[in-house]
């Protein structure tokens, strides 16, 4: 039971660590400042300004924002249940940064390169939804609960078609490991073969996510502030840092899917000379940026509507997907593994 | 290092499978179960069933337990009453204890003495020679694909009669029919009327 300690397995435990701290750093350093480009998008769709006193272009804004938060009182609610109140926002938060542990950044860069990868990602999104529903139950406060339902009911509801769009790409790809899943789009990626999957996969991860238009978990005008409504300092902040570590997550997913990941959309000496980590990161930087758009250009949904399109239009339109894309690849004879 | 990892995993299980049960707030005791789940997930992974594993996050931590803890959060539950009972139920829950344990004695034996080549015996093929979500798929899909299906049209059945049970027709609601909303027109939903002072519309 020892043999933790012994030398070689020491080492790779340090490395490990250390590829952790390589990767949860600068992911912790983006969602900063995504919160910052989404002030800043929002502001120029509205034609504001936006943050620009703090730093030069307000940049430093979000240290400020997080020091502020830092130095807040954390509340507890007389009536709350402490524990599960303390744990509801270190669970959101762990999940959604355990998550980047099977995301291949480049080619060969992932800290576990699993088989069941997708699943995992996929587990974890649906893991999700306990953070908030444990929020929501622990505050002891209506609009807290109300929210936290809600959230409930839609994450629950969006898994669906996520989980069937997921299966759309497998049946194409033949593994459920991440990087094979990019290594089949080296000749086209799957966003145009299978654009309307990618297309419900994008609004899914809208609702999978909590955000705009399908924010009604923390819909201020009807809820306060939703799950959150109790919370203050950092733990609040860790709410908000999830939500927004889910969102790259999110981004991540759709351009390992759909994207092809860190390959450049054409097998070019010039562009396969720019290393695949950049390919990856502006890929996912689009889809963030469209997260963004999204938000500052629709306006909310109502609650039965958000079920009417998970339920009556997504699930059954992903279904037949499936279908017609099995055919034709049986049909075809492109099924990526003989039976 | 995996036996670490084994202790570590188990021991949690254990412990927090008698919390679900001594739990004196239910909502706790859900959390517990989770907790339970997310243990033998860990488990299954030591094991090399990571497939498997992943199945039972997705389905019984994220949906199934999500569903469990928004009933017992919504009833309002007479926590009193929960306490009383425990000589009247505790000979049903040995019973389901022994046949459990009975169960698990028999299919360790059957792995044990198994003889090779007898029907379900193929199940406990070395996982780290074929990848484990393929190995699933071959059986599951070609030598028990009537079973499968059999048990995929019990779930639909057991669906289909939970929604006619719970399902009730209400009068007078008023609900949005989204096709007919969108394909509704300024002409024949709006009617521009010039109206002369002190006369008001009488065609509306």
């Amino acid at each position: 039971m020892l043999d933790i300690f012994s030398n070689d397995n020491f080492i790779s435990f340090i490395l490990i660590l250390l590829k952790i701290i390589a990767l949860v750093v600068p992911l912790l350093v983006i969602v900063a400042f995504l919160t910052y480009a989404e002030r800043k998008v929002i502001a120029s769709v509205q034609l504001r300004k936006g943050p620009n006193v703090v730093g030069p272009f307000g940049l430093l804004q979000p240290l400020a924002d997080g020091l502020k938060l830092f130095s807040k009182e954390t509340i507890f609610p007389t009536v709350s249940n402490k524990i599960v109140f303390l744990l509801a926002p270190m669970i959101a938060f762990s999940l959604s940064i355990a998550a980047w542990a099977v995301i291949p950044l480049a080619d060969g860069w992932v800290i576990s390169n699993i088989n069941v990868g997708i699943l995992y990602l996929f587990a974890i999104s649906s893991l999700s939804v306990y953070g908030i529903i444990m929020a929501g139950w622990a505050s002891n406060s209506k609009y807290a609960f109300m929210g936290a339902l809600r959230s409930a009911a839609q994450m629950v509801s969006y898994e669906v078609s996520i989980g069937l769009v997921i299966v759309t790409v497998l049946v194409c790809v033949g593994s459920l490991n991440l990087s094979d899943i990019v290594y089949a789009q080296k000749s086209v990626w799957y966003v145009f073969p299978l654009f309307p999957m990618f297309v419900v996969f994008f609004i899914s991860a809208l609702a999978e996510t909590n955000r705009a238009p399908f924010d009604l978990p923390e819909d201020e005008s009807s809820l306060v502030g939703g799950y959150f409504t109790e919370y203050s300092s950092m733990l609040f902040a860790m709410f908000f840092l999830g939500e927004y570590a889910a969102m790259i997550m999110m981004s991540g997913m759709a351009t390992i899917l759909f994207l092809g990941g860190w390959l450049p959309p054409f097998n070019i000496a010039i562009l396969n000379d720019i290393p695949g980590f950049i390919w990856f990161a502006g890929k996912t930087s689009l889809m963030l940026f469209t997260f963004l758009w999204v938000r500052a250009t629709f306006p909310r949904f109502r609650y039965d509507q958000l079920m009417r399109i998970g339920w009556k239009v997504f699930l059954p339109f992903s279904l037949l997907w499936v279908v017609l894309t099995s055919g034709f690849l049986i049909i075809f004879n492109l099924l990526p593994v003989s039976i | 290092m995996l036996s670490v990892f084994f202790y570590l995993f188990s021991t949690i299980a254990v412990l927090s499978a008698i919390m679900v049960i001594i739990a004196k707030n239910p909502v706790h005791s859900v959390f517990f179960l989770i907790l339970t789940f997310f243990n033998a997930t860990g488990l299954f992974i030591l094991m090399g069933a990571e497939f498997l594993a992943m199945l039972l996050l997705v389905v019984y931590v994220g949906a199934v337990a999500v569903l469990f803890l928004f009933v017992i959060m919504m009833l309002n539950i007479d926590f009193n009453s929960l306490r009383t009972g425990m000589i009247k139920n505790a000979p049903l829950g040995l019973l389901i204890g022994a046949v459990l344990l009975g169960e698990i004695i028999f299919s360790y034996l059957g792995m044990k003495y198994g003889v090779a080549g007898t029907p379900g015996n193929e199940l406990f093929v070395v996982l780290s020679e074929v990848e484990n979500t393929r190995a699933l798929g071959n059986v599951i899909y070609t030598d028990y694909i009537y079973l499968f299906q059999c048990a995929g049209l019990i779930l639909l059945v057991a669906m289909v009669g939970a929604i006619v049970l719970t399902h009730r027709k209400r009068e007078n609601v008023k609900k949005q029919d989204a096709v007919k909303q969108t394909l509704r027109n300024k002409s024949e939903s709006i009617d521009v009327n010039e109206v002369e002072i002190g006369k008001g519309v009488n065609n509306v």
